[in-house]
């Protein structure tokens, strides 16, 4: 006889939550330089003098000779689009009025990219490896959300 | 030597000079108590005390669980255990949860209840116990009994036990 | 005594070690982090990342620096892009692990070479590491009492001095020896010159757990490099051999333990002075890095490790058996009281510290007796893990 026969009561339940306030992200030596960037209206990407590849966002090491990475250079913002998906519904299902594109941008001779919004496209025209650039805002300030959004190149 | 590593000062922090990202999470958990526990905290409510037997090595086991850890086989037999045990260890908190000083020293132990095998403590408060007799020792060794909270107050919970007090003895 | 009947295919050795600083709070982010030690760990072995077969990464709680998945998050920073890549975790005792994890690896013969890097941040969480803390507990029985953390480690501490008549002021020399030898540790956090009366007339926690009773928080990353015998000969002419590893953990339930003596310690020493061969730990062991996030757990883990009779840590402490130039050095490097405790890197310092030993590298840190064999320990989980590692020259 288990111990499940011998009590047959109701499973009791208890509710916590995880009450930290917050946490700090600091931007670290290369998030800090490609934010930097964005504040000037520029993609900066990050480029190892060992194997030449060049990382965005920038890192400060080379994820493939492990070599330090001390040079830093802005790059062409002509990207294509690598991957898209087109979100319906919001983080708590509701249905959305419009539709948002995201879409993965690669730059050429970049390892890496930026994720962010496709504004000023439809949804039937997208398409991967179509030609796209990013539109920044006037007031920036140094957050990926200093681009506002990609959108094609004319 | 120099190691590397970029240290920052908190005031630096506040005063804006150390460039970052936030979030706040919001992960919120619902815990069952599962079959052994269920038991324990319903006997809680009725001002009982229930441990569990393994038939096999005849240990007995507060707070109970469902299976022997030593002999590896389902525990099977509800024992009820007393509200009174030996003080085990105990400490004088200052500090509450949250690192916060407490307004009032709070008192906790490992209480070793009558009825559970040598060693089977359990954490709980200790009431009308002068912070000198923890820090002197006094009370490590002595008994101690479950203050309860009146029935019609008990959740099933163990806070339905306000605390563990000096039994007196001659 | 008999070394235990295990097969394994090589031996083991520490060829590098890399740290970062250990401080409060770093403007790196955990990847940069990591990558600083396991860069310096690999130019130290005169390696690139090319002679890399595997990687080990260990780091404790991930709701310390708010990134979950830390092991995938950490893989290239590591040097562990497209390779055979594990991450390990047994809280507090993960340093510790990561070393032993990086031995099974090489010692099973199915790489030659690894690299371990174990990496901590816990500035990112506010206020306070405390508040994760508090969700190690059991949800049942001692979260609704308002545990503290250190609670846990006051019963504890109060305990093993009831059981043992220990004097608090005995206990306090720890800290000052630790924060006294971390002195002439380049990654120390908290090195100071601080008297037994400083620590007693510091802020009371928990009595008996006073604040310069406790290690601090910190960030910093650590990272070695292990090989097998044939590359070891090849890259070094004075490799550090890994002779013994074990590991053990008590059970879930902290009060039902036997709160004065660490048996979870005890059996892993155990088990890794058989794999070494060591009969007579206080005599054979020359050096030890022991756990020391508290100062009386310095004292709990040498007994443990039987570096020490039951009650008697406390009293070679006094006589300074355990200062460098004593006859049993433990913590020469200042240990997490002194400098400092990025959770899982802390672990792995303490292997890096008995490298840098037996090859008689430490610098000013370097014991004064002759060391051959030594031992690093980390203890963690909910206070339940005992990891040990011994290695010799």
């Amino acid at each position: 006889m288990s111990v499940w026969d011998v009590f047959n009561g109701k499973t009791r339940f208890l509710e916590d939550n995880m009450n930290v306030d917050k946490f700090v992200y600091t931007l670290g030596h290369g998030y800090e330089k490609f934010f930097n960037g964005l504040k000037e209206g520029k993609i900066i990407a990050s480029k190892c003098s060992e194997c030449g590849v060049t990382y965005l966002p920038p890192r400060i090491y080379c994820e493939e000779c492990l070599s330090e990475i001390t040079e830093f250079v802005e790059i062409k913002q002509n990207g294509v689009v690598l991957g898209y998906t087109i979100q319906n519904v919001d983080k708590d299902g509701r249905h959305l009025k419009e539709k948002v594109i995201w879409a993965l941008i690669g730059f050429n001779g970049v390892r890496g990219g930026i994720f962010h919004k496709l504004v000023g496209v439809e949804p039937e025209e997208i398409y991967v490896g179509m030609p796209v650039k990013p539109v920044f805002r006037e007031e920036r300030k140094g957050s990926i959300n200093d681009i506002q959004y990609f959108t094609k190149t004319v | 030597m120099k190691l590397p590593g970029t240290p920052y000062k908190n005031e630096d922090f506040k005063a804006g000079k150390i460039p970052y990202v936030e979030d706040k999470p919001d992960a919120r958990y619902q815990f069952s108590v599962g079959i052994a526990m269920s038991r324990f905290l319903e006997e809680l409510r009725k001002g009982k005390i229930i441990g569990i037997k393994c038939i096999h090595c005849g240990r007995v086991y507060v707070p109970p669980r469902t299976f022997c850890s030593y002999c590896f086989k389902p525990t099977s037999k509800w024992v009820y255990v007393k509200d009174t045990g030996i003080v085990n260890t105990a400490v004088v908190s200052y500090i509450a949860a949250d690192r916060g000083r407490m307004d009032k020293p709070l008192v906790v132990a490992v209480i070793e209840l009558d009825g559970a095998s040598p060693g089977m403590g359990i954490l709980h408060k200790l009431g009308n116990v002068d912070p000198e007799d923890v820090t002197s020792r006094k009370i490590f060794g002595k008994r101690v009994r479950a203050v309860w909270k009146p029935e019609e107050e008990r959740t099933g919970s163990i806070t339905d036990i306000l605390y563990f007090e000096p039994v007196e003895e001659d | 005594m008999a070394r235990m009947n295990i097969n394994f295919k090589n031996r083991v050795a520490v060829i590098g070690a890399g740290l970062t600083l250990f401080r409060r709070r770093m403007y790196e982010t955990s990847r940069e982090l990591a990558w600083e030690a396991a860069k310096q760990a690999l130019d130290s072995a005169g390696l690139t990342l090319n002679d890399i077969d595997a990687v080990v990464f260990g780091s404790a709680p991930d709701a310390f620096d708010g990134i979950h998945m830390q092991g995938e998050h950490m893989t290239d920073a590591a040097g562990g892009y497209m390779k055979p890549y594990t991450r390990v975790y047994v809280g507090g005792g993960t340093g510790v692990f990561t070393a032993i994890a990086g031995w099974w690896h090489v010692a099973s013969g199915l790489f030659d070479r690894v690299l371990v890097v174990a990496e901590e941040k816990m500035s990112p969480v506010r206020p306070h590491p405390q508040f994760v803390f508090h969700h190690i507990f059991d949800p049942v029985m001692d979260k609704p009492l308002g545990v503290n953390l250190i609670w846990i480690f006051a019963l504890e501490m109060a305990r093993y001095m009831y059981k043992y008549n220990i004097k608090k002021e005995d206990i306090a020399l720890v800290s000052v020896k630790n924060k006294r030898n971390a002195l002439d540790h380049p990654a120390a956090q908290v090195a100071a010159e601080i008297t037994v009366d400083d620590v007693l007339n510091s802020e009371t926690l928990v009595w008996p757990v006073q604040r310069l009773d406790i290690s601090p928080v910190s960030d910093g990353a650590a990272a070695i490099v292990l090989c097998n015998e044939e590359y070891a000969k090849q890259y070094t002419d004075t490799p550090v051999w890994i002779e013994g590893v074990g590991w053990s953990l008590d059970t879930t339930y902290w009060t039902n333990r036997d709160l004065a003596f660490p048996k979870y310690l005890y059996y892993a020493g155990k088990m890794a002075y058989k794999m070494a061969g060591i009969d007579n730990p206080r005599k054979e062991i020359d050096v030890a890095e022991v756990y020391d996030p508290f100062d009386y757990k310095e004292l709990h883990h040498m007994e443990g490790l039987q570096l020490a009779r039951k009650g008697e840590a406390p009293i070679l402490t006094r006589e300074g058996v355990t200062q460098r130039d004593g006859d049993l050095p433990i913590n020469p490097s200042g240990g997490l009281l002194g400098v400092g405790n990025p959770i899982a890197a802390a672990g792995l310092m303490k292997v890096a510290e008995i490298f840098w030993q037996l090859r008689k590298e430490a610098g000013k840190r370097q014991v004064a007796k002759d060391p051959v064999t030594g031992l690093a320990q980390a203890w963690g989980d909910l206070m339940q893990i005992g990891t040990v590692v011994i290695m010799r020259v």
